[in-house]
C-alpha cells in the first residue's frame, strides 16, 4: 500500500447494533485507540435488524466494503438476533460472489461493549483489506440493445459462456 | 421540515481534531436545514437553552446535534428538544467524538467524515415522525439473586422501602463468601456478628420469600414485568417442616462428605446443616454421600427426625415468580492457585488460600478457632503469607488487583499473633493497596505493633525441609534472595468471576467482560445499572470488591430498584414495531421470529389473518422487520426508509449513474 493510497480514503459502511457493537466503539473511542478514518457507522437495535439487502444496497451504490458487527452469538440484548443476523449474513457472503462483487468487501464480526481493544483491531484489519483490494468497480449499466447482443453472444458460444461455465 | 444542526466542540475534545466551524458551513447546505451554529458545549445549561431558543426563533421541527455518543446524552437532548414543544423523536444525535475526533488525528479527515455523519443524521432525522410511548402497569417485586451481603442488604433495602422481595440462593444457607470470614478489617469486628443479625432479617422480613438451594433457571418479560423460573433443587428434607434441630446431623453415619463451607479443610456428615448461624436453619443430604441414596441402606435420620420431614424422594421442583426488577449479586469465586507450579500445585497440604486461613481462624470452623495446620495438627510458629496469587498477573490471565487482599492480609497477620504470640508473620508482597477510611493505618499496625515482616518480592519455590516448608523468594528492596521456613502458607488468592456469571449473563441478557465480570451501564455514572433495563447489579459480579464497597453497591441497586417501580406506571419506548395491515398478508413469520412474543395474529373485519403489535411488550429489536416477506412491519425509528437514507447519505446512487430510487 503506497502512502498516497493510505492518504486517499475509501467509503466503508458500518452497521452495527446499538448494545454491543456501538458501545464497543465507543469504549475504543473514550480509550483513544487510534483507527483509520474510512468507516462510517450506522446504528441500529441489533443486528437481527440488519436486512441483507441495506449490505447490498450500500456496495451496489458504490461503497468499497462493508462492515457488519453485532453482539456475540449467546449475548444478544434481544435474546436471538444476532442467531438471525449470522443466518442471514452468511448467506449473503456466500451470495455475493453470484452477483459479482467481491465478498471480500463484506465482513461480520461480533465485539462486546467493553471490547474496544478488539473493535480497533477489527477496523484497523478490514480497513486494510479493502484499502488492499482498491476502489470498488464502477457498474457500467448498459442500454437495452447492448443486453440483448450480450444474451445473443452468450447463446452462440453455449457452454463456454462465461456464466454459464 | 425545518431541521436546525447544533455542531458541538465539547471543549476541545472535538475541536481538537475536527474543524467544527467548517462542519457548520457545510451543515448548512444539507436538505431542509435551515439553521447551523457550534457551541462550546452543547449539554450544558446555555447548550441546551440554545437549543430551545434556536427551535422557537427559528420554527424548527426538527434537531440534529453532532456531539458525543448517543448511548450518553440521548436522553438529555431528547427532553432538551421536548422542553421547546417538540416531540422527543424528531431529534438525532452524530457521534462525533468518540467515533471521529477520538479516534483520528488527521484534522481534514475528521472534518470530512464528521459532516458525513451529519448528514447521515440529517437524512434519517427527515423521516422521522413524531411518537407517542404508552404506559404499563408493574409487578412491585424485586428477585436478589445472591444471598451475600451485598443481596442481602439490597434485599433488606427494597423489603424496607415497600417491596416484595425474592431471594435466591445456590447455596444452602445465605451469608455468601462474608459468613465464612472470622473478622473483618479495619476494625477487627466479628464478621458474623455484624452479618448475623443481618440474615436473620432476611429469614424474618415478612416481605421477603427466600429460596435457598435454588437457581435462576430462566428470565423472560422485560422491565417492569419480569418473569423468573427457579429451580429449587432437591434437598431431600421438606423444609416446610424442618426445625433445624440437628438431631439427623449427630446420627448420620456418613461422616465423609466434603465440607464446602470449610473451604474442604474437614469433612461433615452426609445430612448437614453448614454453620451454626445458617439461614435458612435446615438440614439438606448431599446426595452423593448419602448411604441410603447411594445404596439404599441406611435410612437413620428419617428414623430419628422428630418431625418426619426426611424424603429421600423429593425431586426439583421448578417455581415461576412475577417481579419488576432483578438485582444480580452473584458475588465471586477465588482464583484455581493450582494453576501456579511454584507454590506447589497442591502437592504440601499446609499450603492453604487465605479463606481457608480464615475457617482456621473461626471459633465455628473445622478446629474450633484454634489455628492447628492440616498436615499434622501442630501449632504454627512462622506463618508466610503470599500476596497476589493470580491477581496482577498477566501469565495467568489475570492482570486486574483483586483489591482487598492486601488488606485482609494485614488482618489475619495480627489475628496469628492473637492467636499465637510467640509467632511470626512474613508477608510476601508486591505494593500495598490500602486505599479505604482506616485501611493504610491498619497494615501499619500490622507491621508495627503485630511484628509482621513484610518483603517486597515475589515467590519462586515453595519446597519441603523436615516437617516445614521453605519459601524461598527475592527481597526486591534489599536486592537479595530470602528464605524463609514456613510451618504454614497462607496465598492470598485473588478473585475471579462467580463460576456461573456467564451462563447467568446469558439468562439476564446481561453482558459479562473478558474476565466474567459483569459490564456496568456506565462506568462512572450508572455503576449498578446494567444495558437491561430493570437489571441491576450489586457487589463483586461486578468486580472485586470489599465488604462497605459491596453493601453500599446492595442499596444503591435497592434504591435503583425502589425508584422504579415507584411510579405506577412505566412509559414504554414507543420505537417499537408497526404494522401495516394492507400489505401484512397473515404469513405469521413475525410471529415465530419474535423473541418477546410481541406479535399476535388477529382477524380484520374481512376476516383475514394480520399480524398486531403488542407495544408494551415490543422491545424495538426489529428482527421482524427484516423476516417479513412484505415490508409490512417496519421498527419505528428505524424503518427500512430511514437506514436506506443513511446508506445513501453515505454512498449516493448517482455515483454509479444508476438511480435506485
Amino acid at each position: 500500500m503506497s502512502a498516497q493510497d493510505e492518504q486517499r480514503e475509501l467509503r466503508i459502511v458500518g452497521f452495527l447494533c446499538n448494545w454491543c457493537s456501538y458501545g464497543g466503539a465507543d469504549t475504543a473511542g473514550v480509550a483513544r485507540f487510534i483507527q483509520p478514518t474510512d468507516l462510517r457507522i450506522i446504528r441500529v437495535p441489533c443486528s437481527g435488524r440488519i436486512d441483507p439487502l441495506f449490505i447490498v444496497r450500500a456496495l451496489l451504490n458504490g461503497a468499497d466494503g462493508v462492515l457488519v458487527s453485532g453482539c456475540h452469538p449467546r449475548d444478544c440484548h434481544y435474546a436471538e438476533g444476532n442467531f438471525y443476523a449470522r443466518r442471514r449474513l452468511e448467506m449473503l457472503k456466500r451470495f455475493l460472489p453470484i452477483t459479482g462483487i467481491d465478498e471480500r468487501r463484506f465482513e461480520y464480526t461480533w465485539v462486546s461493549a467493553s471490547e474496544g481493544q478488539r473493535w480497533q483491531h477489527v477496523v484497523t484489519e478490514f480497513t486494510r483489506r479493502i484499502h488492499e483490494l482498491g476502489p470498488a468497480p464502477f457498474f457500467n449499466p448498459v442500454s437495452e440493445e447492448e443486453w440483448a447482443k450480450l444474451a445473443l453472444d452468450g447463446a452462440a458460444r453455449g457452454a463456454s459462456c462465461a456464466c454459464h461455465g | 421540515m425545518r431541521i436546525g444542526v447544533f455542531i458541538c466542540h465539547c471543549g476541545s475534545n472535538i475541536a481538537g481534531t475536527v474543524d467544527c466551524e467548517s462542519v457548520v458551513e457545510i451543515a448548512a447546505g444539507f436538505p431542509e436545514v435551515v439553521y447551523a451554529t457550534d457551541s462550546m458545549y452543547t449539554c450544558s445549561e446555555p447548550g441546551q437553552e440554545g437549543i430551545i431558543t434556536a427551535i422557537h426563533e427559528h420554527n424548527l421541527d426538527g434537531v440534529v446535534v453532532a456531539s458525543c455518543s448517543p448511548r450518553m446524552h440521548e436522553p438529555t437532548f431528547r427532553r432538551a428538544v421536548e422542553r421547546a414543544g417538540l416531540n422527543r423523536y424528531m431529534f438525532e444525535m452524530a457521534n462525533i467524538r468518540e467515533h471521529v475526533s477520538w479516534i483520528g488525528k488527521d484534522k481534514a479527515h475528521n472534518t470530512n467524515k464528521a459532516a458525513d455523519l451529519v448528514l447521515m443524521a440529517v437524512e434519517k432525522l427527515r423521516r422521522n415522525r413524531p411518537l407517542v410511548a404508552k404506559s404499563f402497569t408493574t409487578v412491585k417485586k424485586v428477585l436478589v439473586i445472591g444471598g451475600g451481603v451485598a443481596g442481602i442488604q439490597a434485599a433488606l433495602d427494597c423489603a424496607d422501602g415497600g417491596l416484595d422481595v425474592v431471594m435466591v440462593e445456590r447455596e444452602q444457607s445465605i451469608g455468601g463468601k462474608m459468613a465464612k470470614l472470622d473478622k473483618t478489617f479495619p476494625t477487627i469486628d466479628c464478621s458474623s456478628c455484624v452479618l448475623g443479625p443481618k440474615m436473620v432479617d432476611i429469614a424474618q422480613h415478612e416481605k421477603i420469600s427466600l429460596y435457598a438451594c435454588s437457581e435462576v433457571e430462566s428470565v423472560s418479560g422485560y422491565v417492569g414485568n419480569f418473569s423468573v423460573t427457579i429451580r429449587r433443587k432437591a434437598t431431600y428434607v421438606d423444609w416446610t417442616t424442618c426445625t433445624g434441630c440437628g438431631l439427623c446431623t449427630e446420627k448420620c453415619p456418613s461422616k465423609r462428605s466434603p465440607d464446602p463451607f470449610n473451604e474442604f479443610l474437614g469433612t461433615t456428615t452426609a445430612i448437614n446443616i453448614p454453620f451454626p448461624q445458617a439461614i435458612p436453619k435446615k438440614a439438606a443430604i448431599n446426595p452423593d454421600t448419602c448411604m441410603k441414596l447411594q445404596k439404599g441402606k441406611c435410612g437413620i435420620c428419617a428414623k430419628v427426625c422428630p418431625v418426619g420431614c426426611i424424603d429421600y424422594e423429593q425431586q426439583d421442583e421448578l417455581v415461576t415468580v412475577e417481579v419488576g426488577a432483578i438485582v444480580v449479586a452473584t458475588g465471586y469465586d477465588l482464583f484455581d492457585w493450582h494453576k501456579y507450579p511454584q507454590y506447589g500445585e497442591g502437592r504440601y497440604p499446609d499450603v492453604i488460600t487465605s479463606l481457608q486461613y480464615e475457617r482456621l481462624l473461626s471459633a465455628s470452623g473445622p478446629t474450633g478457632g484454634h489455628i492447628k495446620r492440616p498436615s499434622d495438627g501442630k501449632e504454627p510458629k512462622n506463618v508466610v503469607f503470599i500476596q497476589c496469587v493470580g491477581s496482577r498477573d498477566r501469565s495467568v490471565d489475570r492482570p486486574y488487583c483483586s483489591g482487598f487482599c492486601c488488606m485482609y492480609t494485614a488482618k489475619q497477620a495480627i489475628l496469628t499473633k492473637d492467636h499465637i504470640p510467640d509467632s511470626q508473620s512474613f508477608v510476601f508482597y508486591m505494593d500495598i493497596r490500602a486505599p479505604g477510611k482506616g485501611y493504610d493505618e491498619f497494615t501499619r499496625r500490622a507491621m508495627e505493633e503485630y511484628g509482621a515482616q513484610y518483603v517486597r518480592g515475589r515467590v519462586a519455590m515453595i519446597y519441603p525441609h523436615g516437617d516445614q516448608l521453605i519459601v524461598r523468594g527475592a527481597d526486591t528492596l534489599a536486592g537479595t534472595q530470602v528464605e524463609v521456613p514456613a510451618d504454614l502458607v497462607v496465598l492470598a488468592t485473588g478473585v475471579e468471576a462467580s463460576q456461573g456469571a456467564v451462563k447467568l449473563g446469558e439468562t439476564l441478557r446481561v453482558v459479562p467482560d473478558q474476565f466474567g465480570f459483569f459490564v456496568e451501564s456506565h462506568p462512572k455514572l450508572k455503576p449498578v445499572e446494567t444495558n437491561t433495563a430493570g437489571v441491576y447489579l450489586a457487589g463483586a459480579c461486578q468486580g472485586p470488591k470489599d465488604i462497605p464497597t459491596s453493601v453500599g453497591q446492595g442499596s444503591a441497586a435497592a434504591a435503583k430498584a425502589l425508584g422504579l417501580l415507584s411510579k405506577e406506571q412505566l412509559e414504554s419506548d414507543p420505537a417499537v414495531s408497526k404494522v401495516n395491515v394492507n400489505r401484512c398478508v397473515g404469513c405469521q413469520k413475525c410471529i415465530d421470529t419474535c423473541p418477546f412474543g410481541a406479535i399476535k395474529a388477529v382477524t380484520d373485519r374481512m376476516g383475514r389473518l394480520k399480524a398486531e403489535v403488542i407495544e408494551t411488550v415490543c422491545q424495538g429489536c426489529g428482527i421482524c422487520t427484516v423476516t417479513c416477506p412484505q415490508g409490512a412491519i417496519q421498527l419505528e425509528h428505524f424503518t427500512d426508509n430511514q437506514i436506506l437514507a443513511e446508506v445513501n447519505a453515505l454512498c449516493p446512487p448517482k455515483m454509479n449513474n444508476v438511480s435506485f430510487e
